[in-house]
């Protein structure tokens, strides 16, 4: 009995402290409610909406109806109508598109001749979930001519995978990683470089100190920096020797991207250090913000699968721009200056987040 | 004190408030040029809020003090290179050796690069560090760590150091070996304010305030504190100090007892009309064998002295 009545102090104790951190008391409620409505809705591998454009030669009464049809299904948005096939790639490599239409100008009579596919569909194979919804298109039956049951329907629409045919899971999966690698690394350290500092007392000495805020935020933020930057070198460097992994555009422009992601998760950690009391806090608001970095920037799941209003939250994720920039420019040969939208996007967000810490750290105790 | 221009702190009306509490309540202070000056008070007295206060840490809720010639909060940034300021808490970085810590310390206050080597060597050797130099400063014994914390708040040669009951973690001897430091120091022109709880370190200073429950109820120096407390001070040497002491309290007269072993300190008012005998007659009359004399105040009973007085006024208030 006696051992009962202690267990029931520790734990009455252990309540109590509980109770009293209300970060933590947070998290316990607001981690499974938020993240469950988040990733309830927004993992969805039965993807819709592909973000997609046709290039139509052929302009007929029969293609047009093809057109709607693939339209009808939903997988597809159509987003963009451009002329040729030179056109359509160009949207894949930026990014700008998930899937290409190309329908050839003898699209009738390809349609009629079972040796040949009449239409092509170019998919960005780098997602196997996208790749695996756009082959579902095959099975669109091409309903012109109902007579001729012979036919094979389904070979009338060839899907030609690109940037990553073989379908290799290490190419969809590694230029992600990176997001998520230098997000934990960077975030973590910072905010625990600031908050142990106030723990252990520190930063009443340095605040005495004639260094100013600016520069000790410079100065803790520069070793990160460079430390993003060496894993970054490690990533790539395992990533090509062994899975393969290929850097097809510039290695100048992935550092130079990797610097502005780094940046605006150094930011982040500072912020976040200037708010929480303890390094085991920090430690809890890397966690909440690393999931959604996973599982909503594209990472594991299509973005485009994911409802707009998750997509919006989604778009405010520093990862969810640098994978599209590490896929645009390791996979597709992409340029920066051709995705500038995304630089701007993480830009932005190290602007505020940079704004808001030093606002909020003081050289003063009160 | 009639020329302004050697204070180095004077404070007028400085008040710091924490929601319902007032941490530091309405504080005058003069602290001239060159001297140790105290901060005696028990712990929630104020002492630490005052200091910091007065480096620009925290905003006064009321009132302005100027450091240096500088308004604080207002001017504090100018300030910061010609204070030295020693926490409370260690506050040097306990993964980083000795020579290290110095080194950082010399390099955020921009000590000039070529003097910095000789600087750092004079330090290690003035403060008895050199053997500890490449000692993590997280290891090393509370009597290390706040020579180094000494070390690295001089080590600009400030004019003011502030020192927050830097010897609340160290034993007695090296208690005393850090006094002489700070007189060296007071006599090379740094003027050193030093909040403390130890009456023994009070009557060290050459000027002391009291404190108590953040407002100042006594100041000047030790001997200054010990001839005014208003108080007669008898010590009674009686067979049974527990019971005497319980009678003695009971005395309106009576405003304190103390016990020290088996004697016991009693204050009375010195305007009391022979408070000798109105202690030794009270003890006979209850056939109590004591002894009873006259004795001068120490600094502990003018502590208590004073602190009584801020209780007094309490109650009317």
């Amino acid at each position: 009995m006696k051992s009962a009545s202690r267990i029931y102090a520790v734990v009455k104790k252990e309540l109590l402290q509980l109770r009293r951190d209300r970060l933590t008391f947070a998290m316990i409620v607001g981690i499974p409610v938020m993240q469950m409505l988040l990733f309830g809705f927004a993992i969805n591998t039965d993807v819709r909406n592909l973000v997609s454009a046709v290039a139509d030669q052929s302009n007929s009464h029969l293609s047009r109806q093809f057109v709607a049809e693939l339209g009808q299904t939903q997988v597809l948005d159509m987003k963009y109508e451009v002329a040729t096939a030179q056109e359509l790639e160009e949207l894949l490599r930026t990014g700008q598109i998930s899937v290409g239409v190309f329908i050839p100008e003898d699209f009738d009579r390809r349609s009629l001749d079972t040796s040949r596919s009449a239409a092509h569909l170019l998919v960005d194979g780098v997602d196997p979930t996208i790749f695996g919804v756009a082959s579902q298109l095959r099975e669109i039956p091409l309903r012109f001519d109902a007579g001729d049951k012979s036919r094979k329907e389904a070979a009338a629409i060839e899907v030609r995978p690109y940037y990553n045919s073989e379908k290799r899971s290490a190419i969809f999966v590694i230029p992600g990683l990176i997001g998520i690698i230098l997000t934990l690394t960077m975030m973590l350290f910072t905010a625990v470089a600031v908050v142990r500092e106030r723990e252990h007392g520190n930063l009443e000495l340095l605040i005495n100190t004639p260094v100013s805020t600016t520069q000790l935020m410079i100065g803790k933020v520069i070793p990160y920096i460079a430390i993003g930057l060496i894993q970054l070198a490690i990533i790539i460097t395992v990533g090509s020797l062994l899975f393969k992994v290929p850097v097809r555009g510039s290695v100048v422009e992935l550092y130079l991207a990797a610097l502005v992601f780094i940046a605006a998760n150094l930011s982040l950690g500072l912020f976040v250090s200037t708010v929480v009391k303890s390094q085991f806090q920090a430690i809890q608001i890397t966690i909440f913000f690393l999931l959604p970095s996973i599982l909503l920037s594209g990472f594991v799941f299509p973005f485009d699968g994911m409802p707009k209003i998750i997509q919006y939250i989604g778009e405010i994720l520093p990862n969810t721009h640098f994978i599209r920039l590490t896929r645009g420019i390791m996979l597709r040969d992409a340029a920066l200056s051709e995705m500038y939208q995304e630089v701007i996007a993480l830009g932005v967000f190290t602007a505020v987040a940079m704004t808001a810490a030093v606002l909020r750290f003081t050289k003063r105790l009160d | 004190m009639d020329n302004a221009a050697e204070l180095v702190i004077q404070a007028r009306n400085l008040t710091k408030r924490f929601g319902q509490l007032t941490a530091v309540d309405h504080l005058d202070l003069n602290v001239p040029r060159s001297i140790i000056y105290g901060f005696l008070g028990p712990n929630g007295s104020g002492k630490t809020t005052a200091i910091r206060m007065l480096c620009g840490l925290l905003t006064p809720s009321e009132g302005s003090a100027n450091v240096l010639g500088f308004d604080v909060p207002g001017d504090a940034n100018p300030l910061k290179s010609r204070i030295g300021y020693m926490t409370q808490k260690f506050s040097l970085y306990g993964d980083l050796t000795v020579l290290e810590n110095l080194r950082f310390i010399a390099d955020v206050y921009s000590y000039p690069r070529a003097e910095r080597k000789s600087r750092i060597d004079d330090l290690l050797d003035r403060y008895d560090l050199g053997k500890q130099m490449k000692q993590l400063a997280g290891t090393m014994s509370g009597g290390q760590k706040q020579r180094l914390a000494l070390a690295c708040a001089v080590l600009n040669k400030p004019e003011l150091l502030l020192l927050d009951e830097p010897t609340s973690a160290v034993d007695p001897k090296s208690r005393r070996d850090f006094w002489a430091k700070l007189f060296a120091l007071a006599d090379a022109g740094t003027t050193i304010l030093v909040s403390t709880h130890y009456m023994d370190e009070a009557e060290r200073c050459h000027r002391l305030a009291i404190l108590d429950h953040g407002r100042k109820v006594a100041d000047g120096s030790p001997a200054e504190l010990q001839a005014s407390t208003g108080m007669s001070v008898i010590e009674v040497l009686a067979d049974s100090p527990w019971a005497a002491q319980n009678e003695l309290n009971t005395m309106p007269e009576v405003k304190s007892v103390t016990q020290l072993g088996i004697r016991l300190r009693v204050l009375v008012p010195e305007s009391a009309t022979d408070p000798l005998s109105l202690v030794s007659g009270k003890l006979s009359a209850l056939g109590m064998n004591a002894e009873c004399s006259i004795v001068a105040a120490s600094l502990e009973d003018v502590f208590v002295a004073v602190t009584l007085k801020d209780s007094d006024q309490e109650q009317a208030a």
